[in-house]
């Protein structure tokens, strides 16, 4: 890992913006269909994985969005908040809500489930993306210029 | 009461404790918001649970199933009087710690994590003391787990990492236990739910009596009790001060729980079968933890030794398996969570003042600091027994029902062990308070710090309160244990 490998950087910096859309379309997928939070973000985990192997530790973490530690707070917190409309409208605690959102000639069904799965997504992202990229870092030496 | 404030009502004390994990972890770099949102956090969690509580005297027993799904299939959250009276426990406990940690009484440099993993802790003690549900039972002691390393760890010395390793270990094997027992329970059952196991098992509890054992050794290797307690004098004086306290008052206390709790409503045909093991178990807890606190000099070494011998006397009452026992087991739990946290920061006050946790080193705070000697023996004494402390009801519920069932080498234990912690407590007060200091030049460090003094008065506060006028408590803890012994 001392040298840069063109190739793997080129096929990387394609593949990695294609593998968070695939991630997210995962995570959209996910509620009638196999896919979900948490194998979105564990696909979005391989992305930050390979990104950390091909540019560095660094770069990876840093095109987290908020950074690891923040990014899975954030996804915390936002599954926690996904249950907190049905408190306010007289339900228990977690139990989702649906709308169906007009969209000139068809609608689209949203739900806090939707915000929930995207909070463990985050959670996922965040924590076990900033872990795989620490790792990998591990084998990077010190002062090591990366791209 | 409506629908909607009970849900938020019973789930509130996990929000609270989980939300301000999550701020405090994204304020990590501004010290001073992050140690607002701590302490705000911690306030608002003491506010939940007296709601809670308040709720539970009201009506004995208040639930939800997450998401509006029917049992069994809920994830349920049940509070009644004994998780209730524990999750203000957890809040008290949870206050003073971020309280104490204001001042620089403990030496340890402030952590970036310690507000965060505090929060982290108390989320996975109320949840194990709220949850309904045997898997999601085993689930908030992992919380628990990860947290108390967490915390562990926070120093980054090698005994510091020492003392981790020892208690993930033996705790890692704790909670397999936990976790073999849960998925035999589930096998031989079918179901997770407290209730929907009670009247699975009631027609034949002889099926399900080997799984339940092997549920109870990992809530016994949680607890502290004799012989599996290895890993709590391991590790407990590696921890700051503050988290120390967190972990006299609620580590324990969570195995605890789950014995008062699976005992008393999951298994109530399978319980008995096993309360005679369970009483002996007891006496050895009581008696191997107060002959451990007699032999060492560090004063953590001896409270937590000590530890591990007043977990002798909640079994006890828990190994009774009568609502009596129960009681006893509850109070006990209570008092001693609060005495012993506070003892713990006195024993850190002590040693910033004095410049030592080893008794041999220090000396002379009688004349030099009163109030933290008055402080000092206030609670000994209550730990010891003495009437109208808090530690006397509590001996005393415990000890009459082991009389009252016939017990009467229990019992005698139980007084027995009562002598030998005035015996440790003694040797405190002679050597830290009463005798000289061993150096001349001796002069206690100058600059007040207020707010850890605070705390150890407030807890003092509140079981000298708990003494004098032990009539609510003993009411709601009455409640708490005939709710938990009513046949669902």
């Amino acid at each position: 890992m001392t040298t840069r490998a063109v190739l793997l950087e080129v096929v990387v910096r394609t593949l990695y913006p294609g593998m968070l859309l695939f991630s997210l379309w995962l995570l959209v997928r996910g509620h009638n269909e196999p896919g979900g939070g948490f194998i979105g973000g564990m696909v979005a985990v391989a992305a930050t994985a390979v990104r950390a192997v091909a540019t560095g530790s660094a770069d990876a973490a840093r095109r987290m969005p908020l950074g690891p530690l923040r990014l899975a707070a954030a996804g915390v917190g936002l599954a926690l908040l996904s249950g907190l409309p049905a408190v306010v409208t007289g339900r228990p605690y977690l139990t989702h809500l649906w709308a169906e959102l007009p969209l000139a000639v068809t609608s689209v069904k949203v739900s806090t489930v939707l915000l929930f799965d995207l909070g463990v997504y985050l959670s996922v992202w965040g924590a076990l993306g900033g872990i795989a990229a620490y790792m990998i870092g591990l084998d990077e030496r010190d002062g090591e210029v990366r791209p | 009461m409506n629908a909607d404030l009970t849900s938020l009502v019973v789930v509130a004390p996990l929000l609270v404790p989980l939300a301000a994990a999550v701020a405090s972890t994204v304020s990590a770099g501004r010290p001073r918001v992050q140690q607002a949102i701590g302490l705000g956090g911690a306030i608002l969690l003491l506010g939940s649970a007296l709601v809670l509580a308040r709720a539970v005297a009201a009506a004995g027993q208040v639930r939800t199933a997450l998401g509006g799904w029917d049992a069994p299939f809920a994830i349920e959250f049940v509070a009644d009087g004994v998780g209730a009276s524990l999750v203000v426990l957890a809040a008290v406990m949870g206050l003073t710690a971020l309280l104490f940690q204001q001042d620089d009484t403990d030496p340890a440099p402030a952590s970036p994590a310690f507000v965060p993993l505090v929060h982290a802790f108390l989320a996975g003690a109320c949840g194990a003391f709220l949850t309904g549900d045997l898997f999601n039972l085993y689930v908030w002691f992992e919380v628990v787990l990860i947290a108390s390393l967490g915390l562990l760890v926070l120093g980054k010395e090698r005994r510091h990492l020492d003392g981790a390793l020892t208690y993930f270990v033996l705790n890692v094997v704790g909670t397999l236990f936990v976790l073999v027992g849960v998925a035999l329970v589930y096998a031989a059952t079918g179901h997770l739910n407290y209730v929907a196991i009670a009247h699975a098992t009631m027609a034949d509890p002889y099926r399900v009596l080997p799984f339940v054992a092997v549920l109870s050794v990992g809530f016994l290797v949680k607890a502290g009790a004799f012989p599996l307690f290895a890993w709590l004098p391991a590790t407990y004086h590696t921890l700051p001060a503050p988290a120390l306290a967190l972990f006299a008052a609620l580590g324990t206390k969570v195995g605890v729980y789950a014995l008062l709790r699976t005992g008393g409503a999951v298994f109530p045909t399978v319980a008995p079968l096993m309360s005679d093991l369970l009483g002996w178990v007891a006496v050895g807890t009581m008696v191997t933890g107060v002959l451990g606190a007699a032999y060492h000099w560090d004063i953590r070494r001896i409270l937590a030794f000590h530890s591990i011998s007043q977990v002798g006397y909640i079994l006890l009452g828990i190994a009774l398996g009568t609502p009596g026992g129960a009681q006893g087991a509850l109070v006990f739990a209570l008092h001693h969570s609060l005495v012993k946290g506070s003892l713990f920061l006195i024993a850190a006050l002590v040693c910033r003042e004095a410049g030592s946790y080893d008794l041999r080193h220090i000396g002379g705070l009688s004349s030099a600091r009163p109030w933290l000697a008055a402080l000092f023996l206030l609670q000994a004494l209550s730990l010891v027994g003495i009437p109208p402390l808090s530690g006397f009801w509590a001996k005393f519920l415990v000890v009459r029902e082991t009389l009252v069932l016939g017990h009467v080498v229990w019992a005698a234990t139980a007084l027995a062990v009562g002598a030998l912690t005035l015996y440790s407590m003694l040797k405190i007060w002679l050597e830290a308070f009463w005798r000289a200091h061993p150096r001349e030049d001796w002069q206690p460090p100058p600059g007040a710090r207020p707010a850890s003094a605070i705390a150890a008065a407030g807890l003092a506060a509140v079981t000298t309160a708990f003494g004098l006028w032990p009539e609510p408590v003993l009411r709601f803890t009455f409640m708490a244990a005939t709710v938990l012994h009513t046949r669902p």
